[in-house]
């Protein structure tokens, strides 16, 4: 049992689990290097590609978790998105009230749609996924019908500008130029601060008068974010802070140096913490300490020309990516809850589940709404910041695209996190833009690239679901471990850890 | 005297389509009382603890007759819920845990301890944040409680021994809140006999606590070393409440089996062969079989030409894998010899060339093409492995119709194959004449050795006595050795000529049929006769 062995074991088991990632990144890499773009342009390219895309691929999460598979109908939360886009133009409104109105239009849908989902899925478990994926196309038929027949024919809609010239149905393109394009991305930073400010305002008003009527319970936690929040308020107000903050767009490099600061202040804390409120030994300072000097490279790393020119090129839009991070939060957030570790619960067994007094079903249909209300936001994201709405295109292949990208990250059937969606993300949209070019530079044809990534993004979903059959035909057949007795096994939780220290 | 009972079930029947499984059954059990309910398969006992349960099963067959009663209060418990309000639990068979959670998260399963929010104030307890440090101290607790000190509360349950699984189960159920009844349902079935023993002592801790238990075991040799009280089911019908204290594992043994042996076979055909040692059908040297729930581990047994060979035990002691095995179904080990010729079970079809038929005990699943002809389904064996009910036109082999036509007509005359025609589909039939067409095609091979496992199991009586009339006659007349695996001891010990008693994948004994019933019972059960004494 040398310690050796032990990290060569996890090192083997590390690659293997990550396997489907590591092919990808280094199929990424080598399409990088043969397509010969410039880095500005890929970066620039997939951080775009990452605003658009990962607020979707996050929302197949939790129906993931919950034991319903892979969403394949989160193309219904995208119609009812497309929806409500369309009405919004339609009535002429824009700007970021446009899409705030565009969410009110399009949740109440999502919620609806995700409860019919939820109840049909109910109905035939354990071809989830299948159901979904036809049940898009039944979608997609009917939002046809809807935007081809229903409109301008039944109901009359007058509008050459959406309306095809006969005066029934919707035109192919619906340009979203000064209303709703960029209606998100174009939120400055100095409005997220105050908005932020006054929510969490009003959330602490309603905890402190529930406080006051003894059905809550205030505790440090309430303060510390009320006052950080505060601080970031009353900042802003400082004039050259004012003036960084009232722009839209924030340089990757600034972005990357403020999460820099922000993790470097935690990791000093949690020093601080450990040497004087917890006075505990120093082994709890490595990890902080190795964090810094870890940050610290990589705040050097950006003085290197090459990798600077990259950072100051690409601007990023804000509004989204908090967003994203709330998604994540929430992702994470709703795990520590009693619904979370019913939906974990219903994932794992649900005979268990329902012997346990849990209600199998509704946890079910509550995860489908989640995962269809995220998904018609993803798609209203997706559509303010693409700017030009392809009204029979849009969301025929956010399910397959959504679900390649978080399999490339590593998921399964079975098991998704955040992590594993962002890295699918940045690993599928970054083969997405080279693999043209370098298609191009390989084989004088920019379409064999095309060719190639539409071939992987179905391999990667047929590879994940063929592991998936496998590994239940395999669960099915094996036979249970047998019985050890006590005698030697009364260790075994105890050896085990021991060999971890070893 | 009535409420000295913490439990009493009174007078219970319960009817599933006809058939009553139960008929006036009486459980009754004191507080901090270990209880155990014996009875064979079928006995009853599993619908008996639906009913105490509130199992959906149950109602959606038209609920059950008779009363219950909790501390001597009438008490209707129509779903498993209201069962564990009333302080009702369960330690299940089949472990109802999940690997992938540790061991504070099972005991906790459903019940998790929440901490309200600010949002859960408004959403409702749905959001309410867990409160695991509180959760941790109660799972350490209840294990402390069974004396699971080694057990880790952080652990996970996945690659956990079987029976710190088990123990898990039990500290779940110890945790629940004004427990006080908790039925073991066939706890040591899976255990090893160091965790079986400690299960044991557990089982006693808990009763000292003032907890009943209900303990359904087939180990007679437990009951005996724990149990305070028994009660003893046969067929459905209440036979007996005892105090362990004034009976022994012969009398019990008797009282579950005990019933007169019909002769389902007419007298006239019986013992009229001679059978020798020198002729050996089917021989078993150290065979195994790798069949998951019915696992044959080394069985040596010699079953003689001409023979009717019978196989009996409990559920999932291996009697079902040694057929499913010769007929290369699961993977096996060791030789079998068929008229001394050693098969090579890993080629698919083996048997069924050397003339081994096989009638398979799962009829809609390996027996039958559900979809297809009565006919198609007689005659499908036969011509893939004899090329019979074929024409040959040079390389090119067509199905020679009206001789399959022929053929399962005179099969569906002779064995009274209630049907349309020819070509109904196997799957409309009733079971009985599923079974039935099932014996048609094992025939239409025209065996030397006939295989039939659990071959009455769902028919009806009169399509039983007709299979069983049928088994014998083609032994007596074709001299065709026939290999019978069945639950029902009463069968078994109607027509075979030599029974074996299997009993943890092994040959416990081999009895005859006129051995006595509570000689059956004890083998069953895996006690020895000195044992019993």
């Amino acid at each position: 049992m040398s310690q050796k062995t032990n990290v060569l074991q996890k090192a083997g088991s590390f690659l293997f689990d990550n396997k489907v990632m590591i092919a990808f990144a280094a199929i990424c890499v080598a399409a990088i290097v043969l397509s010969g773009s410039p880095m500005t342009f890929i970066v620039d390219g997939v951080f775009t590609r990452i605003t658009r895309n990962t607020f979707t691929v996050l929302a197949l999460i939790i129906p993931v978790l919950a034991g319903l598979g892979l969403n394949f109908g989160i193309v219904i939360g995208a119609v009812a998105a497309q929806i409500a886009v369309f009405c919004v133009v339609y009535w002429g409104f824009g700007g970021f009230s446009g899409m705030l109105l565009s969410v009110l239009i399009a949740t109440p849908l999502a919620v609806l749609f995700g409860y019919l989902v939820g109840k049909l899925f109910n109905r035939m478990k354990g071809a989830e996924m299948i159901a979904g994926l036809i049940l898009g196309y039944f979608a997609d038929g009917l939002y046809q019908l809807l935007f081809l027949v229903i409109i301008g024919g039944i109901i009359p809609v007058n509008n050459p500008k959406l309306i095809i010239s006969g005066g029934v149905g919707v035109k192919n393109t619906i340009d979203l130029t000064g209303n709703l394009k960029y209606a998100i991305d174009s939120v400055r930073m100095v409005d997220i601060v105050t908005v932020l400010f006054y929510v969490v305002l009003a959330i602490t008003a309603i905890k402190v008068v529930l406080h006051l009527l003894k059905k809550y319970q205030l505790h440090k936690g309430d303060f510390i974010l009320f006052g950080v929040v505060g601080l970031l308020f009353g900042i802003s107000y400082i004039p050259v802070i004012e003036r960084f903050l009232s722009t839209d767009r924030l340089g990757l490099l600034d972005a990357l140096t403020a999460v820099l600061i922000v993790l470097a202040v935690v990791q000093i804390i949690k020093i601080v913490k450990s040497i004087w409120i917890d006075k505990k030994p120093a082994k709890n300072l490595v990890k902080p300490i190795l964090a810094l000097l870890g940050y610290g490279l990589i705040f050097g790393l950006t003085f290197i020309p090459e990798i600077e020119n990259v950072l100051l090129f690409v601007k990023l839009p804000v509004l989204p990516f908090l967003l994203i991070a709330g998604l994540c939060w929430f992702n994470h957030k709703i795990l520590s809850t009693r619904l979370g570790q019913n939906m974990r619960t219903v994932g794992q067994s649900q005979s268990v589940a329902m012997a346990s007094g849990i209600n199998v079903d509704q946890t079910r249909v509550i995860a489908m709404i989640i995962s269809t209300v995220l998904a018609s936001w993803g798609q209203l994201i997706f559509l303010q910041n693409i700017g030009t709405f392809s009204t029979y295109g849009a969301h025929t292949q956010i399910a397959q695209f959504a679900i390649a990208a978080l399999l490339v990250g590593g998921a399964s059937v079975q098991k998704a996190t955040n992590k594993q969606a962002i890295i699918g993300v940045i690993l599928f949209h970054t083969l997405f833009i080279v693999a043209p070019q370098a298609g191009k530079q390989l084989f004088d044809n920019a379409q064999i690239g095309e060719y190639f990534r539409v071939f992987v993004s179905y391999g990667v979903i047929a590879l994940s679901l063929a592991m998936h059959a496998w590994k239940q035909f395999k669960k099915e057949v094996q036979p249970p471990t047998e019985g050890i007795d006590l005698g030697n096994s009364a260790l075994s939780p105890m050896a085990e850890k021991q060999q971890i220290l070893d | 005297m009535e409420d000295q009972y913490l439990l009493s079930m009174n007078n219970i029947s319960k009817e599933y389509y006809g058939n009553r499984v139960l008929k006036g059954v009486n459980l009754k059990v004191k507080p901090g009382e270990i209880h155990a309910l014996v009875g064979e398969n079928g006995a009853g006992k599993s619908t008996l603890m639906n009913i105490l349960f509130g199992m959906p099963v149950i109602y959606s067959t038209g609920g059950f007759e008779g009363e219950i009663q909790m501390s001597g209060e009438s008490t209707s418990i129509d779903c498993p819920h209201t069962a564990m309000n009333c302080g009702i639990g369960m330690v299940h068979q089949e472990f109802m845990l999940i690997p992938e959670f540790n061991v504070t998260e099972n005991i906790k399963l459903g019940r998790e301890i929440g901490e309200p929010t600010a949002f859960s104030k408004i959403f409702g307890n749905l959001l309410d944040k867990m409160n695991w440090p509180q959760m941790s101290r109660d799972a350490r607790k209840a294990l402390d409680s069974i004396g699971m000190m080694n057990i880790e509360e952080y652990a996970k349950v996945a690659g956990m021994p079987i029976g710190y699984k088990q123990f898990v189960e039990i500290a779940r159920e110890i945790d629940k809140t004004g427990i006080k009844l908790l039925v073991f349902d066939e706890p040591t079935a899976v255990l090893t006999e160091g965790e079986a023993d400690r299960l044991l002592e557990i089982m006693r801790l808990i009763a000292q606590k003032g907890i009943a238990i209900i303990f359904i075991t087939h180990r007679l040799t437990e009951v005996m070393a724990v149990a305070d009280s028994m009660t003893i089911l046969r067929d459905g019908e209440f036979v007996a409440r005892k105090d362990v204290k004034e009976i022994n594992l012969a009398r019990i043994a008797e009282l579950m089996i005990g019933r007169k042996v019909d002769k389902l076979v007419d007298d006239s055909l019986l013992r009229s062969r001679d059978l020798s040692d020198d002729k050996i059908a089917l021989e078993f040297k150290n065979y195994h079989v790798d069949m998951p729930g019915e696992r044959v581990k080394g069985m040596n047994i010699k079953i003689r030409e001409g023979e009717i060979f019978g196989f009996g035990g409990l559920a999932g002691q291996g009697k079902i894998g040694i057929a499913n095995g010769i007929m290369g179904l699961f993977d096996t080990q060791g030789d079998v010899y068929a008229f001394g010729k050693r098969l090579d079970l890993s080629k698919l079809g083996e048997a069924l060339r050397n003339d081994i038929a096989f009638v398979s005990e799962d009829r809609r699943g390996v027996g039958l093409l559900l979809g297809e002809s009565i006919e198609r389904n007689i005659t499908f064996s036969a011509m893939q492995i004899k090329d019979e009910f074929l024409t040959h036109i040079g390389p090119i082999k067509l199905l020679d119709k009206a001789k399959a036509d022929q053929h399962t007509r005179d099969m569906i005359k002779l064995l009274d194959i209630r049907c349309t025609g020819t070509s109904q589909a196997a799957g409309s039939l009733s079971g009985g004449n599923q079974q039935k067409v099932c014996l048609a095609r094992a025939i239409t091979m025209d065996p030397k050795i006939l295989i039939v496992s659990e071959p009455t199991r769902g028919i009806d009586i009169g399509a039983k006595k007709l299979v069983l009339e049928y088994l014998t006659k083609i032994n007596r007349e074709q001299g065709t050795t026939i290999v019978m695996i069945s639950s029902e001891l009463v069968e078994l010990r109607s027509l075979c000529d030599r029974i074996a008693i299997v009993s943890e994948g092994k040959v416990f004994s081999v009895m005859k049929p006129d051995d006595s019933d509570a000689a059956f019972g004890l083998a069953m059960a895996g006690v020895r006769e000195e044992e019993a004494a």
